[in-house]
């Protein structure tokens, strides 16, 4: 299952937006990726395979988990990135 | 003092690719596991003691620690028979050239990573990691060598003492933890052998270290140290001038680096300020202090010395004490190189206006005598340059440090273009002797007592004479009070030193 998200935060996933989605992710009940458009996708569980993608603030990333409850992680997730998570 | 021991360990250079594992891959698997932990316990600590916005960039470097993938990367690595050290190195490389790779948004985080790889290299062999230790308990700090910027941060409520294996003792380590009255020893061959949490005794007034020492030694030194701190506060309660046999006055400054270190100055009965080390303020800026910053910063100084002087040097980098705002760049000898004012002379020569402006404008309206000087002038062209500059921007004496020996063997021609001149024994003594301040192995070289520096310094202080020129000592020596009055022999009017040693001094001097 996928689902395309719009990155809120202005620094993009960097710094403590980046944090607290890896952080958050790693909690999840099951593993997600995380990848840029057209990309080969990471553990979003990994802080710098995160930072690695250097995502900016408002471009698309594709997450991505199977499984039971995947809908529900994966819109967690995706609310986390479409806030600004800097403050 | 008396303490436990907290290693501080040498960033070292990785283990090659060929380097044997010590056991088979499960051990060396869990070996590099173990040292990631190691690490990420090690930054969770700081993070916890350190709070704020500092605490979130270690925890995120806690995350990295942590970090799966890279636990993956080490993993594979050690079971296809890599040595647990070189897999962690190996790993870590893979995701610096991954953030290297993301843009100029990583250069922190690729630090980060450096950093943490260096630790982890280190915790892989066994060995203490590089950087200050942390602790709930006061320690005795044990470092290979630790850098000036080091030194001004450590934490006075857990750093007991310092015991160094390199550094003379007139580097600047130890200038720096001798003026923040941390108890140091440096160049101890052998320290980093040490075993962590052993008991330590430091004895900073006769420069040894004493390993595991019994109860009874521990109390017989501290007994030693309560009578030297004694006989040294009766010697400054009596703040009497000091007067020579042919009835010239000599004075006891302090050398400082801050307004934090005024108090006690003011308390040891200085009669101003010899040294006022302006670089000390800045040692961990990344930019240029601005000019409000500095008016500021100076302003609180000069305000503890109302009706007295004070001698501010400007600005004092070098490869060896760096200011991470002036880019001095690699250089194959660091003490003949660009520092004092020479990395002013060229491109940074605006930063040396504005703090001159600052300087006198902090004094304006605070009664205090200010005089500034130069660090590491050679010869009179650049000590004419230095004197228009700061009386230009409204300082009225101008003078400078007599450390090049250059200097001191044409001081006639420096002290004509200047109003007075201070002479900085520990560079004209490593100068003169060609032995580098920072060689713990040259120690015996490094004796400011040497009659060729003596020589040197005789012919600053006759030249100063002859011209009605104040010529004072601001090294270390000034504050030896075996040396104290030979000194003021050779005709030196004016010696500063660390505000802890002025009242052994002054002690010297009376009998």
């Amino acid at each position: 299952m996928q689902r395309t998200v719009t990155v809120a935060s202005r620094v993009g996933l960097h710094a403590r937006p980046a944090a607290v989605f890896v952080k958050a992710a790693s909690a999840a009940t099951l593993p997600v990726t995380i990848a840029k458009e057209g990309k080969e996708p990471v553990s979003a569980r990994s802080i710098l395979a995160v930072l690695g993608l250097d995502v900016r603030g408002g471009e698309d990333v594709v997450l991505e988990a199977e499984g039971d409850g995947a809908e529900d992680v994966l819109s967690r997730l995706a609310e986390l990135l479409t806030e600004d998570l800097e403050g | 003092m008396a303490g436990p021991v907290a290693l501080m360990g040498v960033p070292e250079p990785p283990p090659g690719p060929d380097a044997p594992p010590a056991g088979p891959p499960a051990e060396e698997t869990e070996r590099a596991l173990g040292a990631l932990r190691l690490v990420a316990a090690e930054l969770g600590r700081r993070a916890e003691l350190a709070g704020g916005e500092a605490a979130e960039v270690l925890e995120a470097q806690v995350m990295m620690a942590e970090d799966p993938s890279l636990a993956e990367a080490v993993t594979a690595r050690t079971e296809a028979g890599v040595s647990a050290g070189r897999a962690v190195f190996e790993a870590f490389g893979v995701f610096r050239e991954l953030l290297a790779g993301a843009g100029e948004y990583m250069a922190a985080r690729v630090a980060d990573l450096d950093d943490l790889a260096a630790r982890a290299v280190a915790a892989a062999a066994g060995r203490p990691m590089p950087g200050v230790p942390v602790r709930d308990e006061p320690f005795i700090l044990v470092a290979h060598d630790l850098a000036p910027a080091d030194t001004a941060l450590l934490d006075l409520q857990k750093v007991l003492a310092l015991v160094t294996e390199q550094g003379g003792p007139t580097s600047h380590t130890a200038i720096l933890a001798r003026s923040r009255g941390i108890p140091a020893v440096v160049g101890v061959a052998g320290a980093l052998e040490l075993a962590e949490d052993e008991l330590l005794l430091v004895d900073a007034a006769d420069g040894a270290v004493y390993v595991a020492p019994t109860e009874e030694f521990v109390e017989q030194a501290r007994e030693r140290e309560a009578e030297r701190r004694a006989a040294a506060a009766r010697a400054s309660a009596d703040t009497a001038p000091i007067r020579t046999p042919d009835g010239r006055t000599v004075k006891l400054l302090a050398n400082i680096g801050g307004a934090a270190d005024v108090p006690d100055a003011l308390a040891a009965g200085a009669e101003g300020v010899g040294l006022f080390r302006t670089e000390v303020l800045y040692l961990g800026a990344t930019e240029p202090p601005s000019y409000e910053d500095q008016l500021t910063a100076y302003r609180a100084v000069f305000e503890g010395f109302d009706g007295r002087t004070v001698i501010a040097r400007t600005l004092d980098a070098g490869a060896d004490k760096p200011l991470p705002f002036l880019p001095l760049g690699e250089e194959p000898n660091p003490s003949l190189g660009v520092r004092g004012i020479r990395a002013f002379r060229e491109t940074h020569e605006h930063l040396l206006d504005t703090q001159l402006a600052a300087l006198a404008a902090a004094a304006e309206g605070t009664g205090v005598d200010l005089w500034v000087m130069a660090p590491m002038i050679a010869d009179a062209t650049e000590a004419r340059w230095f004197a228009a500059k700061a009386r230009a921007k409204g300082i009225a004496k101008v003078g400078v440090m007599i450390e090049v020996p250059a200097a001191a063997l044409c001081a006639r021609e420096v002290l004509a273009e200047v109003d007075f001149a201070s002479i900085g024994t520990n560079d004209l003594t490593q100068y003169t002797m060609a032995a580098d301040r920072l060689v713990g192995a040259l120690g015996a070289l490094q004796d400011s007592g040497h009659p060729a520096v003596l020589k040197l310094i005789a012919m600053t202080a006759y030249a100063g004479a002859e011209l009605g020129k104040p010529v004072g000592v601001c090294g270390e020596a000034a504050g030896d009070p075996r040396l104290a009055a030979e000194l003021i022999r050779l005709g030196i009017t004016s010696l500063s030193m660390a505000p802890a040693a002025l009242g052994e001094v002054r002690a010297a001097l009376r009998t």
